[in-house]
């Protein structure tokens, strides 16, 4: 397998395989915590300290860890750092522990960290996995920026709380629901993949060359989807 | 060289209907019920039908140009669409809020899935759902000049709280509701002249009327007086003649068209009498379009002289 350089391994999170828009992986917690900017912000952040931290560990322990056992070890990781995040943004940001509620637990579950634990973290060094933890995790707080200023604007008429003169008295309210949240991503899908013009996913059918996960996956899941044949 | 053969595909006999003429007598069509909003509702009835046609029009020009499409808007069918929704409208809504509501319908349910006849389910329908649920003012109960407003509720929510009203007024018009959707006689007067022209078939507007009466004769225990109240109330006529029918997203074949009518007249039943919403018409257009290709290819045709599969 060619090496990526390191550059790309940091910066490929933002754009190119955006975890929310490209990968389309935790889109549980971008539809849920993107009807404000303020939770959304804090929502990123969170996962950005997880992912970063739990690469790190798990790209430590990679030569320790079996295989066969290797989701629940983990699930364990993950979660403990899940849990010391939680601890600290109820002991320091109250406000925003009262915001994101259950989704701050649901980090653990966020399928982007164990989607980079699996597919990166467990086969790279430390120092690019923390890279890779850092830029995943910057793609994800800009996208849930950016569909939480399209949601806050239109749906309450104000940005991170602050109200915005003419469309607070026009304001959407169905953007800040479930449904326009759904319309937002998708729109958001189609702007992304308008600006990389298609180029990261080639083709529609469920193959390596139409995956944008295929460079570090190196065709594991193909193998496994064979295996189960 | 002028004797040689011309050889095509089939189909060798066309028609002459276009689509901007088909969009034509489907404006024609709505007009009497658009005549009547104004004369019920009065002049802002014209501002909110102006404000979504000219919203409708504009959106899809400039959409195309954005683009860089074959311009569609010769085909009339942003000016239909703009029509049925105002008409699907309540007469005091904010203005801001109708052009709002047109431009959802204009580019996100029709010019991003490519434009008419490739929408996946009716723009003026899917728009009208987005209003209800973006914005409160939808549901407010308006109500026609020279009638007696102190009851304070739409037909539909009167008749849910087991009271009668005058089935006349009902067809005429004189109840509240959306500035197009109260006068029964001015839409079946449309639906009559599409009839006439061709442009619909009977099936739909027949079996979603249908058994939609059907279905509240049995709720309401065979009071048929009741039932024909229930269906002549709300937005079941308009509903049923001019965006149920809509080619792109109603079934092709006569058994389609009636599962596709049965279909739509047992969930606006079911949501009217048991769901959270007064009225059901437009949840039920939407689900039955979702489900629309699937009764199509239930219902495709034998070809003739061709295997059974």
């Amino acid at each position: 397998m060619k090496k990526e350089n390191t550059m790309s391994v940091l910066l490929k999170g933002l754009l190119r395989e955006n975890p929310v828009f490209v990968l389309i992986l935790g889109t549980c917690p971008t539809l849920a915590t993107t009807t404000t900017v303020t939770g959304a912000f804090g929502m990123g952040l969170a996962t950005l300290a997880v992912l970063v931290c739990s690469n790190i560990v798990i790209s430590a322990l990679r030569k320790f860890i079996p295989d066969t056992v290797r989701i629940p070890c983990y699930i364990v990781v993950i979660a403990g750092f899940v849990t010391v995040v939680q601890m600290l943004i109820q002991a320091f940001i109250p406000d925003l522990y009262e915001t994101l509620g259950v989704y701050l637990a649901l980090i653990t579950v966020n399928c982007i960290i164990l989607g980079r634990a699996e597919m990166f973290a467990g086969k790279n060094p430390i120092g690019r996995s923390a890279l890779d933890g850092i830029g995943m995790g910057l793609g994800f707080t800009l996208a849930l920026l950016a569909m939480a200023t399209v949601r806050e604007v239109l749906g309450a008429g104000t940005f991170a709380g602050m109200e915005i003169p003419f469309l607070v008295d026009h304001k959407i309210e169905l953007m800040a629901k479930a449904p326009g949240g759904l319309m937002v991503y998708g729109i958001l899908i189609a702007v992304v993949n308008k600006i990389t013009k298609g180029k990261v996913i080639k083709k529609k059918e469920f193959s390596c060359a139409g995956c944008p996960a295929a460079a570090e996956c190196a065709g594991g899941c193909a193998e496994a989807v064979k295996e189960e044949q | 060289m002028d004797k040689m053969l011309h050889v095509s595909v089939s189909p060798h006999i066309h028609g002459k209907k276009s689509t901007t003429g088909i969009m034509l007598d489907v404006i024609l069509a709505l007009l009497p019920a658009s005549v009547a909003g104004v004369l019920l509702f009065g002049l802002s009835a014209l501002w909110v039908i102006a404000t979504c046609v000219v919203t409708a029009v504009a959106c899809e020009a400039l959409f195309n140009l954005i683009v860089k499409k074959e311009q569609t808007v010769g085909d009339l069918s942003a000016i239909v669409t703009g029509l049925l929704l105002a008409l699907n409208l309540p007469a005091n809504i904010p203005l801001w809020q109708a052009a709002v509501g047109t431009l959802f319908a204009i580019i996100v349910v029709k010019c991003i899935f490519g434009g008419l006849g490739h929408n996946v389910v009716n723009p003026a329908i899917t728009a009208r759902v987005f209003m209800l649920i973006a914005f409160g003012s939808m549901t407010a109960a308006v109500f026609p000049a020279g009638v007696d407003a102190t009851a304070g509720a739409t037909p539909l929510s009167v008749l849910a709280k087991g009271e009668t009203v005058q089935l006349m007024d009902l067809f005429l018009g004189k109840c509240g509701g959306a500035l197009g959707e109260t006068s029964a006689l001015a839409l079946l007067i449309g639906g009559i002249y599409l009839l006439a022209r061709r442009v619909i078939s009977w099936h739909i507007p027949v079996s979603f009327i249908g058994s939609a009466f059907l279905l509240s004769l049995l709720v309401e225990k065979g009071d048929a007086t009741a039932a024909l109240a229930w269906i002549l109330s709300g937005g079941l006529f308009i509903g049923a003649i001019f965006m149920a029918t809509d080619y792109v997203t109603s079934p092709t074949t006569a058994k389609g068209k009636l599962i596709f009518g049965i279909g739509a007249g047992v969930i606006t039943v079911l949501v009217r009498f048991f769901g959270t919403y007064p009225e059901g018409v437009s949840f039920a257009i939407l689900l039955m379009n979702i489900v629309n290709p699937y009764i199509d290819s239930l219902c495709t045709r034998k070809v003739f002289g061709g295997s059974k599969k």
